[in-house]
C-alpha cells in the first residue's frame, strides 16, 4: 500500500512537473539550435523580452519601496489607530482574491482613456493604459502583497524595542531605519523581491488586459507565448517560454540560497 | 537645583488611566527606584520623563527647563531596555559605539570611550562577540555601556535586572550601585522588587495604580509607611482586623474600625521566661512551624487572630501546639481618617501596669 503511494506521488510529479518542462524543452528545439535562436531573436521576441525586464524592474523597485513603507506603517504605524491598521491589513491582501484580469480591468477603468484621469494624463501627453505605464501599476497590483507579507512578520518578530533604543542614543527615522531596521529585515526584503520577480515575469492576466498586447509596443514576453500559441506556431513559443522557465528556475536556486543565508543570520 | 522635576502627569492607554496627576522632584546625582506592583504606571512614568511616551497633561522639566516638546534623542538620556533591545547585528563594540558614531564623534575617540567603558562594565575581551554569544548578566552591562556612551545627564532603567537569575541579580545589584556612584549621574530604575529597591536607591518612590504612594528613604519608608498600602506592599506584615483586641494597642485603637499591619520583626514568641516584662505579653499556640533556611518561621494563634514571626535558630526549639508568650512590640494602625504607628503601651510605660 505505501510503495502505491510513493509510485503514485512519483507519478503526479512526473506528468505534473517533469513532463510539460521536457515537452517544452523539445519544442522549443524542434528546429534545432538554429530554430530555437531564431525563435528569440525575432524582433518581436527581442521587444517583448524587454519589456517584460523593463516591467520586472520597475514593479520590483517600486514593490520595494512601498512595501517596505507599508509593512512599517502598518506594523509600526500607532498614529493609524488599531481598526483602521486592521482593515488595511486586510485590504492588502485584495489582490491575492482578486483575479488578476480583474485587477486589469479595475486599472482600466479607473485610469483609462476615457476617464477623467486617463484623460488629463493623456492631454499632458503620458498615456497610461494600452502603455507602459499601465502595465507596470498592473503588475504592482497583482504582486503587492508579496513583499509586504514577507516583511510585516519580520517586523513584528524584532519589535520596536532596538529602534526606540536608537531613538534614545540620538539616532532620528532614517539613521533608525538604515542601521537598525534594515539589518534585520534585509532578507526578507530579499525573498519578498525574488518572489516580486518571479511572480510579474509570469504575469499574464493582468497585464494582457491593461496592455492591449500590442506587437512591439506593448507585448510581453508571457503575452507574445500566447500569441506565438495562437498563431499555432508551437516552436517560436516554446523557445520564448524556455527562456522564462530557465530564468524562473535560477530564481528559484537563489531564494533557496537567501534562505540558506538567512538561517545563516 | 533639582535635575528633574515632574508636575501633575497625567497618562491614558484608551479607557486605562495609567498615571495619575504625578509630581515629584529628583535632586542632581541622586538613584531614584521606582517601585510598585506592575501594571501600577511606573514604566509609564520612566517611558515619559525618555519621550517615548507623551503624557496627556502635565510638565516634564530637566534642569528647570520644558522638555515635553523634545524628542527622546533630544533629551541626553540613557535607556536601559527590559529586555536590553541589544542591536543583534552589531557586536559589542558597536552596540556601545552606536551613539557616538550617530553623533558623528571622530573615530579615535569613539575608541578610547567604548574602551573605556568596556573596561568599565567587566567586558573586555568580549568586543567582537555579538549579543546572542553573552550570557543575561554580560548583555545587561553592554546595555549599560551603550546607554552611557555618549554621556548622557539621566539614566533610567526598566527593571534592569528582571530578566537576570537570582544569583548573579545580587552581584549586579551592587556592581550598579557602585557603579553609578562612580559615575555620579542622575539615575531613576523600575522595578517591583522591594528588596532590590531597598538595597540599591537612594530614594524609593512607591507608586501603585498610577499614583504616587510615598517618596522617601528606603529607611524612612519601612520604618514610616505614609499609606495603608505602603506599609503593606513594604516588608511582609500580617492584617489585624480589629486592632483594638491586640494586647497593648487596647487604646491606641480606640477608634471603631482601626486596624492593624504587623510585620514579623514586630512580633517576638517564646517561653514565658525569655520575657523580662511578661505583662507585655499575651498567650499564643504555634500553628505552624517552617523551616526558612537561616530561622524559623512561626505561625502562632493569639484568640482569634494569627500572626507571623521568626524565630532564630539559637533560641530554645518550639513545637507545634506548644503554648508560648507573644509580644507584639509596634503595630501599622490605620482607619478612615489616618494612618500611624504605635507601640506596645506596656512595653513602652511598664508602670501603668502597676496601677
Amino acid at each position: 500500500m505505501k510503495k502505491l503511494w510513493i509510485v503514485l506521488t512519483y507519478l503526479v510529479f512526473a506528468v505534473l512537473l517533469v513532463a510539460p518542462l521536457v515537452k517544452m524543452t523539445q519544442s522549443a528545439f524542434a528546429d534545432g539550435w538554429s530554430g530555437f535562436v531564431e525563435s528569440i531573436s525575432r524582433p518581436e521576441a527581442l521587444h517583448a523580452l524587454m519589456m517584460t525586464g523593463l516591467v520586472v524592474l520597475c514593479v520590483t523597485v517600486l514593490n520595494g519601496i512601498f512595501g517596505i513603507m507599508t509593512a512599517l506603517y502598518l506594523v509600526r504605524g500607532k498614529w493609524l489607530g488599531r481598526r483602521l491598521r486592521s482593515v488595511m491589513n486586510s485590504i492588502v491582501d485584495l489582490p491575492y482574491a482578486v483575479s488578476p484580469v480583474i485587477g486589469g480591468l479595475m486599472i482600466v477603468l479607473l485610469v483609462g482613456p476615457d476617464t477623467a484621469i486617463g484623460a488629463f494624463f493623456a492631454k499632458i501627453g503620458i498615456n497610461i493604459v494600452y502603455a507602459f505605464p499601465g502595465m507596470v501599476i498592473a503588475t504592482l497590483f497583482v504582486t503587492f502583497p508579496l513583499m509586504v507579507r514577507e516583511i510585516m512578520p519580520v517586523l513584528e518578530e524584532i519589535g520596536d524595542d532596538q529602534e526606540q533604543a536608537s531613538a534614545t542614543l540620538g539616532a532620528y527615522g532614517w539613521t533608525t531605519f538604515r542601521r537598525v531596521t534594515w539589518p534585520s529585515i534585509r532578507w526578507g526584503v530579499a525573498y519578498g523581491a525574488v518572489l516580486t520577480i518571479a511572480r510579474s515575469m509570469g504575469e499574464f492576466g493582468a497585464v494582457l488586459v491593461v496592455s492591449g498586447n500590442i506587437i512591439n509596443r506593448t507585448q510581453t514576453a508571457t503575452t507574445l507565448v500566447y500569441q506565438d500559441v495562437e498563431n499555432f506556431n508551437i516552436a517560436a513559443a516554446g523557445g520564448i517560454a524556455l527562456v522564462l522557465a530557465a530564468f524562473s528556475a535560477g530564481l528559484l536556486l537563489l531564494m533557496e540560497w537567501t534562505k540558506k543565508r538567512r538561517e545563516v543570520h | 537645583m533639582q535635575h528633574v522635576e515632574v508636575r501633575g502627569l497625567d497618562k491614558h492607554f484608551g479607557s486605562f488611566h495609567a498615571v495619575k496627576d504625578v509630581s515629584f522632584d529628583i535632586q542632581k546625582g541622586h538613584l531614584i527606584g521606582l517601585l510598585g506592583p506592575s501594571g501600577g504606571g511606573k514604566t509609564s512614568i520612566l517611558r515619559m520623563l525618555a519621550g517615548l511616551e507623551s503624557p496627556d497633561a502635565g510638565e516634564i522639566l530637566f534642569h528647570g527647563k520644558r522638555v515635553n516638546e523634545l524628542p527622546p534623542q533630544e533629551r541626553g538620556i540613557g535607556f536601559v531596555f527590559q529586555n536590553y533591545a541589544l542591536f543583534k547585528h552589531m557586536t559589542v563594540f558597536e552596540n556601545i559605539a552606536y551613539g557616538l558614531k550617530v553623533k558623528k564623534t571622530p573615530k579615535a575617540q569613539i575608541r578610547e570611550r567604548v574602551m573605556e567603558l568596556v573596561e568599565l562594565t567587566g567586558l573586555k575581551g568580549f568586543e567582537q562577540r555579538y549579543p546572542q554569544q553573552l550570557s543575561g548578566g554580560q548583555r545587561q552591562r553592554v546595555a549599560f555601556a551603550r546607554a552611557l556612551a555618549p554621556e548622557p545627564q539621566l539614566l533610567l532603567l526598566d527593571e534592569p535586572f528582571a530578566a537576570i537569575d537570582a544569583k548573579i541579580r545580587q552581584e549586579l545589584r551592587s556592581w550598579l550601585r557602585e557603579l553609578i556612584e562612580r559615575v555620579g549621574i542622575t539615575s531613576i530604575f523600575v522595578t517591583h522588587d522591594q528588596d532590590e529597591a531597598i538595597e540599591v536607591a537612594d530614594e524609593i518612590m512607591v507608586i501603585s495604580q498610577g499614583q504616587v504612594e510615598q517618596k522617601g528613604t528606603p529607611w524612612d519608608i519601612y520604618k514610616e509607611p505614609a499609606t495603608p498600602f505602603v506599609a503593606s506592599f513594604i516588608g511582609e506584615s500580617t492584617q489585624v482586623e480589629h486592632a483594638v483586641k491586640l494586647h497593648g494597642f487596647d487604646r491606641a485603637a480606640e477608634t471603631a474600625g482601626t486596624k492593624a499591619l504587623i510585620r514579623p520583626e514586630y512580633v517576638e514568641v517564646g517561653r514565658p521566661s525569655e520575657f523580662p516584662l511578661l505583662s507585655a505579653t499575651e498567650e499564643g499556640v504555634v500553628q505552624h512551624l517552617h523551616f526558612r533556611g537561616s530561622q524559623w518561621l512561626v505561625e502562632v494563634q493569639v484568640g482569634d487572630q494569627k500572626l507571623i514571626t521568626y524565630r532564630s535558630l539559637e533560641k530554645e526549639p518550639l513545637q507545634v501546639g506548644d503554648p508560648v508568650r507573644v509580644m507584639v512590640h509596634r503595630a501599622y494602625l490605620y482607619n478612615e481618617q489616618r494612618s500611624w504607628i504605635a507601640e506596645n503601651r506596656f512595653k513602652v510605660d511598664p508602670m501603668s501596669m502597676m496601677i
